[in-house]
């Protein structure tokens, strides 16, 4: 009994030391590659070959106080990215696929009107993974969850699962539309994918977040969560933030300010 | 009488190994007689592709197939092996892609095979930007930068506009 205890000692690793021991290589690694380059800096712009990685989280905050009532140019820039055909242009507009939507929301008892957009919240445990039958919904190392459209059956189990509706099934084939950097088509599930093809490119930003600013209100923020020098993270620290159904802990990559 | 029988199927094999080596072997176009042949369309842009042509005939599915999962998965974006890549070379001049008409690259010997070809219910058959200003980068325009490098001469500009075309 007595030895098993001892065993047991040995085995526990306290918070400290772990916490030290990865600060410790993540120094050490920082140091590797260039004297003042760190490690983060290293992942935004990284090399094509080289795979995404968890020392970066990307994630987006959205000020709600800053939203516009009835500009949607978030989502025309979605569409124009990621050739989606806008709503209103489909021939079938109740199923037709969404990757972000403006909602405007009014509080019952004292008028207040909020505008946001939604989107899928990039969760770091995400329902839509939990309940994929195939592995085909699945979060890539820097957060982004995405559809492997090459496993995916189009079972909609995903769709169930995600408190923010977030997630749209493409039901009609797309007859070559598709733009070449955005592979989408008929059977398959999708949704908002941080505008993963600019941030592999390097960009560092996602298209509803440039047209954000371009149209001057910046009511959205993107970044790495993981880098507390980045813009989002500063943001993060000085405006109280909520997550849309913090009750469900799936810690969201997407954070709103004004809700 | 048996043996006869195993005869026969041994040279009925033997046949059409033949014939099917002649074809995954010759670059001829189509023939007059006969089975009408696949149209293979040398690439509009580079010389050479990624790997032999004789390595791409046979494996290239299993090629695309290892790299679509780095590139999902992990975010692994390297040129080759890239399917957009091979349709960045491939898509035709006339229809500028490779799967829109019947002779186009992938189409026509799929078609021949009759292999059905599920890339293009999701991606774009067509390069990015028009198949006349086609962007020119390193990753592109194989050959040129490929000899470029080991020569280590200077590319001339005319020499770089000389690629696109």
């Amino acid at each position: 009994m007595s030895e098993q205890n001892k065993n047991s000692d040995n085995a526990v690793v306290s918070p400290e030391r772990r916490r030290f021991i990865s600060a410790a290589t993540a120094t050490a690694a920082g140091l590797t590659i260039a004297p003042g380059v760190m490690l983060y800096e290293v992942a935004h712009g990284r090399p094509e070959e080289q795979a995404a990685s968890s020392a970066v989280r990307w994630g987006m905050m959205v000020d709600a106080t800053k939203c516009a009532t009835g500009c949607d140019d978030c989502v025309t820039a979605c569409n124009t990215e990621n050739g989606l055909t806008p709503v209103a242009e489909s021939a079938h507009p109740r199923q037709a696929p969404q990757w972000i939507r403006k909602l405007e929301l009014q509080d019952p008892l004292t008028q207040m009107e909020t505008n946001l957009p939604m989107m899928c919240q990039h969760c770091a445990e995400p329902p839509c993974v939990d309940v994929c039958p195939t592995g085909a919904s699945f979060k890539r190392a820097d957060g982004l969850v995405l559809v492997n459209r090459h496993t995916c059956i189009g079972c909609r189990y995903c769709m169930m699962a995600c408190p923010y509706k977030a997630r749209s099934l493409v039901h009609e084939s797309l007859n070559d539309t598709q733009k070449p950097d955005v592979p989408r088509g008929i059977g398959c599930v999708e949704s908002c994918t941080f505008c993963v093809q600019k941030i592999d490119r390097g960009d560092g930003t996602t298209a509803c977040v440039e047209a954000c600013t371009a149209s001057g209100h910046n009511a959205l923020v993107f970044g790495d969560m993981n880098d507390p020098e980045s813009e989002i993270s500063k943001k993060l620290r000085e405006l109280p933030t909520k997550q849309v159904r913090a009750d469900l802990n799936l810690n969201l990559g997407v954070r709103y300010h004004g809700i | 009488m048996a043996v006869k029988l195993k005869q026969l199927l041994a040279l009925g094999v033997v046949v059409l190994t033949t014939a099917a080596l002649a074809w995954a072997g010759s670059d001829a176009q189509p023939k007059a007689k006969g089975a009408p042949q696949p149209v293979i369309t040398k690439a509009v842009k580079g010389e050479q592709c990624v790997e032999p042509t004789e390595f791409m005939r046979r494996n290239h599915m299993d090629v695309l197939d290892g790299h679509r999962d780095k590139t999902v998965i992990e975010g692994i974006r390297t040129k080759k092996y890239s399917l957009k890549e091979c349709i960045n070379c491939h898509a035709s001049e006339k229809t500028g892609s490779v799967a829109a008409a019947k002779d186009d690259f992938c189409i026509s010997c799929h078609s021949y095979a009759s292999v059905k070809i599920d890339c293009f219910e999701c991606h774009s058959t067509k390069p990015k930007g028009s198949i006349a200003m086609h962007p020119l980068n390193a990753e592109t325009a194989h050959l040129k930068h490929k000899l470029a490098a080991n020569t280590r001469t200077t590319v001339s500009a005319e020499d770089m506009a000389g690629v696109a075309k």
